[in-house]
């Protein structure tokens, strides 16, 4: 390497430094180290010991492990396609040229600006069961009894799924986007062939824009196993753990009973369970998503 | 076939108009079908606007009424009682907690653009061995849950005695500063010129000043973008504070707003639950309205050209 090159080389190397040492001391090392206290007991105040998988044979024991999966999954089950599909049934529409579209664009973006605590007491106020005003609406519009929605066991979920539907704004942005970046020609193209409105949109708009509803789907999976505002702030979990999401019970086990080994061993399964959905969508990618600028076979 | 047809044309069929082969309706003309549809697709996303504001709406109601009306269902209340903001702000030592707030936020933030956008220039502009990979890694611990490193963080933060202070919410930023920004930021370097940094090496500049002579003051949009992801990112964090903080005088807002939520399910007061729900949500919502384009354009640049 020439002398000029090797000095760029040292200075790539000291901009990229902070980020460096950020990869060890706060990702690399503490993955190990999460993945040796999964194997521990350990309480802080008294040393760990050791238990080698002992946590993970106690979580497929565990009920709760159990029941924050059921409640964490059935949430992305049903929230993921109803988002991601809403939130792209909007970009189309908003991208018909409709007047005012920057407005509207703002509005719809708004929920994801604000979130936390403050989101989550406005919401607990707008499911409150008599007063709350989706109730209120639901009879003086619909005349339809609203059900109780956060003390309900069957109506806890839906209610969060509500709540995530709210927040569509920032996927639909990223559509809009994708959808605006669609070359004009191709329509014209499928128009020329005889295409009608539903066929340029099955066989144009979704290939181009399918890398986007990947990223789209990728975060949203990643991030299911987030929620855990809501849940502390507007159910701690209840009634009867119908809302235990699984971020929620690992903090309860870490910090508020203490079993930082079990909790560590919690955070591996979820993050092993994650990965593995991710690489299914990863590999299943090739059969639906188009790449524009990649040759293929 | 020509001869055919002209030969069946009567002097009768001459009369009638022969410019519309097919008859077709107006409902069917191509015009009123744009139209149509243009109209419905507004009509719909007027409405889902609307169920989007709903709930900002009963959440500034609310906070204007008095303790009487929250039980009624009204929209507007008879006397507004901005008195309501002051008394919410004060039944909890809300001043302390802004103020515990900003100071994270802004050490934090000002972490988070030095040196991610001083890791983005290494990897945008500068060639070395192996930077690909590290890129790699870079875009993988994007997909990274943070729960996994969470505890054995805290177990190194109590071991270090920072339980109880700022530093475990303020130091980590310094350190490259996340990986979306780092990304968002290394996108946003490609598009300037290569050119620029050669006439600024020409005119004598090192890398560290092509850095933060030319590279950074061009890139001001983009740092202005990750500045504000960063500030809500920190202003609205609530995790964190939850598990690192002890005492009340080093609460933050969100910390704080949640001694409200216990009287959420009840009967409690409602409307100072909302005004300072409210207070703590304004800051986000006027920084987003004052920088909307800066914003989408910073989504833009990692959803799509990503």
């Amino acid at each position: 390497m020439s002398r000029l090159g090797r000095k760029e080389a040292i200075a790539c190397y000291l901009f990229i430094l902070p980020w460096v040492l950020g990869l060890i001391i706060f990702t690399a090392g503490p993955m190990i180290a999460s993945l040796v206290i999964s194997m521990t007991r350990w309480s802080i105040m008294s040393p760990p010991q050791w238990l080698w998988f002992n946590n993970y044979v106690q979580a497929a024991e565990d009920p709760l492990f159990w029941q924050s999966l059921k409640v964490t999954m059935s949430y992305s089950a049903l929230s993921l396609p109803l988002t991601l599909a809403l939130g792209l049934f909007v970009a189309v529409l908003m991208n018909q040229k409709i007047p005012a579209m920057n407005l509207f664009r703002t509005i719809y973006y708004m929920p994801s600006v604000v979130s936390g605590v403050a989101v989550a007491i406005l919401w607990t106020l707008v499911f409150n069961s008599q007063w709350g005003v989706l109730n209120t609406i639901l009879w003086q519009v619909f005349r339809v009894k609203g059900p109780t929605w956060l003390l309900s066991e069957t109506w806890v979920l839906p209610a969060f799924i509500v709540m995530s539907i709210w927040g569509i704004g920032g996927g639909m942005i990223v559509y809009l986007a994708g959808l605006q970046s669609v070359p004009t020609e191709l329509y014209e193209a499928a128009q020329l062939d005889g295409a009608g409105r539903m066929q340029k949109f099955r066989y144009v708009t979704i290939p181009w824009i399918s890398p986007v509803i990947f990223f789209n789907l990728v975060m949203g999976i990643i991030g299911s196993f987030q929620v855990f505002t809501s849940s502390y702030v507007m159910t701690q979990g209840g009634p009867n753990n119908a809302s235990l999401f699984y971020l929620l019970y690992l903090y309860n086990n870490a910090w508020k009973y203490f079993k930082m080994g079990y909790a560590s061993a919690l955070a591996w399964i979820a993050f092993g369970i994650t990965m593995v959905v991710t690489l299914l969508v990863i590999r299943s990618s090739s059969a639906w998503v188009y790449y524009e600028g990649v040759r293929r076979r | 076939m020509m001869g055919e047809g002209v030969a069946r044309l009567s002097p009768a069929d001459k009369r009638r108009p022969l410019a519309r082969p097919r008859a077709r309706t107006w409902w069917r003309g191509k015009r009123f079908q744009e139209y149509f549809w243009r109209g419905v697709a507004l009509l719909v996303v007027l409405l889902g606007a609307i169920a989007v504001l709903t709930p900002f709406m009963w959440m500034v109601s609310t906070s204007l009424k008095s303790h009487m009306e929250t039980y009624v269902f009204k929209w507007i209340p008879a006397k507004p009682m901005f008195s309501n903001f002051p008394k919410a702000l004060t039944a909890l030592p809300f001043g302390r907690f802004f103020r515990n707030t900003s100071f994270i936020t802004f050490a934090a933030m000002t972490g988070e653009v030095l040196s991610a956008s001083a890791v983005a220039y290494g990897f945008a502009r500068l060639r070395a061995p192996g930077r690909e990979v590290l890129f790699l890694i870079l875009l993988a611990t994007l997909m990274l849950p943070g729960q996994v490193t969470m505890i054995p963080m805290y177990l190194l933060y109590n071991k270090l005695g920072w339980v109880n202070t700022y530093r475990p919410l303020i130091v980590p930023a310094y350190f490259g500063g996340g990986a979306f920004s780092i990304f968002l930021l290394r996108q946003f370097f490609m598009t300037i010129p290569l050119e620029m940094d050669d006439a600024a090496k020409i005119d004598g500049c090192g890398f560290f000043q092509t850095y933060w002579r030319l590279i950074l003051p061009l890139a001001r949009p983009a740092l202005a973008t990750i500045a504000i992801f960063s500030f809500m990112g920190n202003w609205n964090d609530f995790m964190g504070p939850l598990i690192y903080l002890n005492d009340w005088s080093k609460f933050t807002a969100a910390l704080g707003l949640q001694f409200y939520s216990g009287s959420a399910q009840g009967s409690g007061n409602m409307e100072l639950m909302m005004a300072a729900s409210l207070s703590a949500l304004l800051p986000c919502l006027i920084l987003f309205f004052a920088a909307q384009r800066l914003f989408i354009q910073g989504i833009v640049i990692t959803g799509v050209k990503g």
